[in-house]
């Protein structure tokens, strides 16, 4: 068994008009029997417009979030402002690159607003030594990203309102962990926009 | 505290763990561990790729497909591999995404210091004997296949650069998994001294046979013309493979389709997961998502 499925988890991000929705699912489980947690936390806060979302094995989803904001806390710290996402998505490439021969098994998903460019929607999956793919539609991650990816590409339109692309990247993560057994039990949604953060859990099979 | 040789009374910057450059293995022990219990290692992100670049009279033109490929999986179908080394010189990268994209940048930020100590203009083979050297270092663990074209003092130079540090220099260069067919391509017609145009529509041949003739590459052509005095990133050059499936109508999904769970829970993270609330920014005030201010129940 993969490394990457041993506690299971799937991830969306998706960019509307501006407004970015991040979505994970909430199950905790070891090793493919059973599951311990059903609302475990994947997707972290750096800042008001930037979130984290983590998938891969939980140890290192826990300590690449403390590492992650460790790091934007002192870059706070010393310019007096908050890191732009490309900037944060550059550091976490380079904080993955340099375990490139004995790597955290995560991969993140950044999404967030550019509060220096018109709060302009950014988001970018990433593997797991830090190779950027930035979008202007929707990234995912997750141990069954090929369902993900198969929901996002027929259901995902541009330049959504906040509330109609907490519906779309909702019904994806719902379609998309339907078929996955090490990820469910419902799931969270933030849309990011401007001035609100909407944060919703989505009831989900419990099986 | 150690004082700088010149006699400067500051004390010496000693950068913290985290600024230090080069590669760090802590994590190996451990992930050794892992694997010893049976846990399987993940593979990183591969580019199956077809690169390619051509020198033709004063300039050289490199081209790309933009497919990223994880598995049987397409991981990107737009990403960019025709990477910036110098104001004058590009690179394409094939093999693994991480190493071409760290492996670039890391070139083009010792070139652009380089650049500023010397105040000339980079030369090609600096950047191939910097990039030769790091890959030649990390005997091929480092994965990164390169076509490395640029227009210096000396003219137009090409190079394809191996994993492991070996180097060619020649009129027309391929790589990555679809460099057999491409190399067909420039092996039928390509001829010394063409115009950019000609050059141009060499390359974007050899990319479409990679896009449609090798599974690892697709999606779109990208390419880059470098001549003595201009440089033309052509992002998305040609678009050969439009999605041919788009619903007209989209699907849609009216406001409150999603069933909500509105069921708080109980355990020790209630804390740490917000539930169905939409919570106001206010700009610089330093209120958290968790705390509860602020918030409205939906």
């Amino acid at each position: 068994m993969s490394i990457m499925s041993y506690n299971g988890a799937a991830i969306i991000a998706m960019c509307g008009k501006e407004c970015v929705a991040i979505a994970s699912d909430l199950r905790f489980g070891i090793n493919q029997q059973q599951t311990t947690a059903v609302d475990m936390k994947k997707i972290y806060k750096i800042h008001d417009h930037l979130y984290v979302g983590l998938s891969g094995l939980a140890t290192d989803q826990a300590t690449l979030a403390q590492r992650f904001k460790f790091r934007h806390n002192m870059y706070e710290l010393r310019e007096s402002r908050k890191m732009r996402p490309e900037t944060f998505a550059n550091l976490v490439s380079t904080m993955l690159y340099e375990k490139r021969f004995g790597p955290y098994y995560a991969e993140p998903i950044v999404a967030g607003l550019d509060a220096t460019n018109g709060y302009k929607p950014f988001i970018t999956g990433m593997d797991l030594i830090g190779a950027m793919a930035p979008t202007d539609n929707f990234v995912v991650c997750g141990n069954n990203e090929e369902s993900l990816f198969g929901v996002c590409e027929s259901m995902y339109k541009p330049d959504l309102e906040p509330e109609e692309l907490f519906e779309v990247i909702a019904q994806c993560i719902l379609a998309g962990v339907n078929r996955d057994c090490l990820s469910g039990w419902g799931g969270v949604v933030h849309v990011i926009s401007k001035d609100k953060v909407i944060t919703r859990t989505l009831k989900g099979r419990m099986d | 505290m150690a004082l700088l040789a010149s006699g400067n009374v500051s004390a010496a910057y000693i950068p913290d763990r985290d600024e230090r450059g080069g590669f760090n293995f802590d994590n190996v022990a451990r992930n050794e561990m892992m694997s010893q219990n049976g846990l399987k290692f993940k593979a990183a992100m591969k580019t199956g790729t077809t690169i390619t670049g051509v020198c033709f009279k004063g300039g050289v033109v490199l081209g790309a497909d933009t497919r990223s490929t994880n598995g049987e999986t397409v991981a990107d179908k737009n990403c960019e591999k025709i990477h910036y080394i110098a104001p004058n010189i590009y690179c394409c990268g094939a093999g693994t995404a991480a190493d071409t994209e760290a492996v670039t940048g890391m070139i083009a930020s010792a070139l652009e210091l380089h650049r500023l100590a010397t105040k000339r203009k980079s030369r090609v083979v600096t950047a191939l004997t910097m990039l030769k050297s790091h890959l030649f270092k990390y005997q091929g663990h480092v994965g990164a296949a390169l076509v490395l074209g640029g227009v210096d003092i000396n003219g137009p130079h090409l190079f394809s650069v191996h994993p492991h540090g070996s180097s060619d220099s020649l009129p027309f260069a391929t790589m990555g998994s679809g460099s057999l067919a491409a190399m067909a391509v420039f092996e039928a017609d390509f001829k010394e001294d063409m115009t950019e145009e000609e050059a141009k529509e060499i390359v974007a041949r050899s990319i479409r046979a990679g896009i449609f003739n090798d599974l690892g590459s697709g999606s779109n052509v990208d390419l880059c013309v470098i001549t003595a005095d201009k440089v033309d990133y052509l992002r998305n050059y040609e678009c050969p493979n439009e999605r041919t499936y788009v619903r007209s109508k989209g699907y849609d999904f009216p406001p409150g389709t999603t069933v909500l769970n509105r069921r708080n829970f109980m355990t020790a993270t209630a804390a740490t997961l917000p539930v169905n609330q939409i919570v106001d920014i206010i700009d610089g005030a330093p209120e958290d998502v968790a705390s509860g201010d602020a918030m409205q129940t939906d």
